[in-house]
């Protein structure tokens, strides 16, 4: 049986990332869009976590939850900012979003 | 009483005011006449209430002068002189003093005459008023310089005066000649003003003060000084008495500056009876005594006084005796008796001076008003030649014009006899032999030329138009008793100086200090000689004039001599082409460098360098618009279109795509830890 080590994690780490980073970048849907941030702030906690157990040292955890805490506070004030642009602009589009093009 | 004295001088001014500025032009001919005539007439009489005070004063009992200065008026501080460190001011202050009492009543008595004179003689005049505020104006003015306790002061006067000799002079401003005649009088004066003010100068500059009681003694207490040299090989005495002396020349009508004296007969006859024959003109004689301390340590130039009047005398009288015009008979015969009183001035026989001054103030005013009552019979004629037989018509007039000419001719008992005795005899009392010469030969020229305008005017017949002859009338009597009065005036006025008697020398004495070794011995018996000498030359010289212009002759007796000796007439009639010399050189030096300085003027100063620099400035700015168009503005522009460039490409990566932002995002952070990485392992 294969031992799981750091590096697994790193790769599974690395992964979400690229994912979530992929669907920030493409993604039409703020819905989508905010999702695809957790995915990345995730990745980040899998990784502070891994290292953490690596080196026996629980501030990569602390450090976990606390990202978790403010993953929850962003979601909280993208999905208010989320409605409040779907009520201007009946659309949760980021396309509609070119106010400031330039 | 004599505490009062500052009003003497305010008087007049106020009346200059009241008829000049505050009731200008809403008075009748009559108040103007009662306002001018009121306050002259109140000076003259608190003059004399003055005098009286002055005299039973305990001042004058101790030859003391009283004197009062009422404020400060120049508080200039220190100035270095040879003595140290003096603090100069200059008060306006008033002093009296045996001398300036003398002044005061010539002026003020003489002055109020005239003025009651004029009224009848310009009630037919434009500019009555403007007339009367000029003659106050005067009154004032003299009136300063007589009293002055400083030589600031007197040169108020002296210049006060001036302005109101140019003024009157000019009166007539609408004919042609009256405003040149005024102008030269002014310009002439300027000069020896000009004199004057450097003499004061070196006297601040030596002694720290300008006030009389102040200056003499330092000056007594210091002839080494005084008499050290000073500038140009004179000595400092010397320096300031010329400069004084040619200050005098200029007021006083003396040579070189006697020029403007004759023209100024072109004013209203009184104005040359007051300004020009009685009171300004004998300022410079007064001046010159006043300041006889500084002139008896300048023997040098006493002596030039004496010869300069001594010429001045003999060859303004040698003018007059071809004269036609019965005022310049009398312009002439005044320059002449100036030279007189500077020929007794520079013989240091300064009492002499002032008394001839006093005795012509009167006989001279008088005879000038006489001429005036002529011209004014006559509709304004002055040509003695279309004159002659008045006496028929102008009684009083030639009654009292005949006493003044027998004054001025030197008459026994008339005033002139005294006074010119007192000259002469001074000049003898020093061995002057030919000043006394010259002197005596002016009297006897003085006496044919008088006589001879007395025949040509009043005697023989009236070669005048019909008209004039018609019009012909006695003045009125506010003219004929200022006559009368200057008349007794100009014979009792001499029996002050009676020889042996000399009342009026002893009284001007506590001013008039004669230096030791130079006392003229008193009148003896023998000495009465000189003066039957000179009554016998006058007395001859009038009998000539008879034999010539007497009778019905008329312009016949003068016409035969003026043909046996054409040269002089011609010369004579001429005035010594004195004028025509002083237009040649003077006034034509002074236009052609006028011109020459016009011709610098126009083609240096305004054309290259007012012009050059208005090329230059208007190149150089070209050129500078062009740097500021191109360059400075380029540069401005430069930095718009660079940004405006700039922004244009930036704008499209603005896209409003969050998608793009974020890969942009993402790539940078990318970039950002490729760097670090990069770094790290360098």
């Amino acid at each position: 049986m294969l031992e799981i080590t750091t590096n697994h994690f790193l790769v599974l780490s690395f992964l979400l990332f690229v994912i979530g980073l992929v669907g920030i970048i493409t993604r039409r849907n703020m819905i989508t869009v905010l999702m695809s941030i957790e995915l990345v702030l995730n990745s980040v906690n899998l990784n502070l976590i891994a290292f953490s157990y690596q080196l026996s040292d629980l501030t990569g955890q602390i450090f976990a939850i606390f990202t978790i805490t403010v993953a929850a506070g962003e979601a909280a004030v993208g999905l208010g900012i989320l409605i409040a642009f779907f009520r201007l602009h009946d659309t949760a589009n980021l396309d509609a979003a070119v106010e400031l093009k330039g | 009483m004599h505490g009062l004295v500052w009003l003497i001088p305010v008087l007049p001014f106020l009346g200059a005011l009241l008829n000049g500025a505050v009731l200008k032009g809403r008075l009748g001919k009559k108040a103007v006449a009662w306002v001018a005539c009121g306050l002259v007439g109140l000076a003259a009489l608190l003059a004399l209430l003055v005098i009286a005070g002055y005299l039973g004063s305990p001042e004058h009992a101790a030859h003391q002068p009283f004197e009062r200065d009422y404020y400060t008026w120049i508080p200039a501080g220190a100035v270095h002189t040879p003595d140290g460190v003096k603090n100069f001011t200059v008060s306006a202050g008033l002093l009296v003093d045996p001398l300036s009492c003398v002044m005061l009543f010539v002026v003020t008595f003489v002055g109020f005459l005239i003025h009651l004179y004029s009224v009848g003689y310009m009630a037919h005049e434009e500019g009555f008023q403007r007339y009367f505020t000029y003659l106050n104006l005067f009154m004032g003015a003299m009136l300063l310089l007589v009293l002055g306790n400083n030589y600031a002061v007197l040169f108020v006067g002296w210049e006060g005066v001036g302005l109101c000799s140019y003024l009157l002079i000019g009166f007539y401003f609408k004919q042609e000649f009256p405003p040149y005649a005024g102008r030269k009088a002014f310009i002439v004066n300027r000069i020896g003003d000009f004199a004057f003010l450097i003499g004061v100068f070196a006297l601040v500059s030596a002694f720290g003060t300008l006030k009389f009681t102040e200056l003499f003694p330092r000056i007594a207490a210091n002839p080494t000084l005084v008499q050290g040299p000073y500038v140009l090989g004179l000595s400092l005495a010397a320096f300031i008495a010329l400069s004084l002396f040619i200050g005098a020349t200029g007021k006083s009508a003396q040579i070189p500056l006697f020029v403007w004296l004759p023209d100024a007969m072109a004013g209203p006859t009184p104005v040359s009876a007051l300004i020009h024959a009685a009171t300004m003109v004998t300022a410079g004689v007064y001046m010159v005594a006043r300041s006889n301390v500084i002139y008896q340590l300048a023997p040098g130039v006493s002596q030039l006084i004496a010869v300069i009047g001594a010429a001045t005398a003999l060859f303004a009288a040698t003018i007059g005796l071809a004269q036609t015009d019965i005022k310049k008979v009398l312009a002439y015969s005044t320059v002449s008796q100036l030279g007189y009183m500077f020929l007794a001035a520079g013989l240091t026989a300064y009492s002499a001076a002032i008394f001839h001054l006093m005795t012509h103030a009167f006989f001279k005013a008088l005879l000038f008003l006489g001429s005036g009552s002529v011209i004014h019979a006559m509709g304004g004629e002055q040509d003695m030649r279309k004159m002659g037989g008045l006496k028929a018509a102008l009684p009083q007039t030639y009654r009292t014009f005949l006493i003044g000419a027998l004054a001025i001719a030197g008459i026994f008992p008339f005033a002139g006899f005294f006074s010119k005795d007192e000259i002469l005899h001074a000049a003898l009392g020093h061995g002057r032999w030919v000043l006394y010469g010259v002197g005596l030969f002016t009297a006897a020229l003085t006496a044919f030329y008088m006589f001879r305008a007395v025949y040509m005017t009043f005697h023989g017949t009236f070669r005048g138009t019909h008209e004039q002859e018609h019009h012909l009338h006695e003045s009125p009597p506010v003219m004929t008793v200022p006559l009368w009065i200057l008349a007794v005036g100009a014979v009792v006025a001499g029996w002050v100086g009676f020889p042996g008697w000399n009342v009026f020398e002893r009284f001007l004495e506590p001013v008039l200090l004669r230096p030791a070794g130079l006392e003229v011995p008193e009148h003896e018996i023998g000495a009465l000689i000189p003066a039957i000498v000179a009554l016998a030359v006058a007395a001859l010289a009038i009998y000539g004039a008879s034999r010539v212009f007497g009778g019905d002759r008329g312009l016949e007796g003068g016409r035969a001599w003026a043909e046996r000796f054409p040269r002089v007439h011609r010369l004579l009639s001429n005035k010594y082409w004195v004028d025509e010399i002083y237009d040649a050189t003077v006034v034509r030096g002074f236009w052609a460098t006028a011109r020459g300085l016009f011709r610098f003027d126009a083609s240096f100063i305004d054309g290259l360098l007012v012009n050059g620099t208005r090329h230059a400035t208007v190149a150089f700015s070209l050129l500078s618009g062009l740097f500021d168009k191109y360059v400075v503005d380029g540069l401005v522009n430069l930095v718009g279109t660079i940004l405006d460039a700039g922004s244009r490409t930036l704008r499209r990566v603005q896209t409003g795509s969050v998608g793009s932002y974020a890969l942009v995002l993402a790539a940078g952070m990318f970039a950002l830890v490729c760097l670090y990485m990069a770094l790290r392992q360098g």
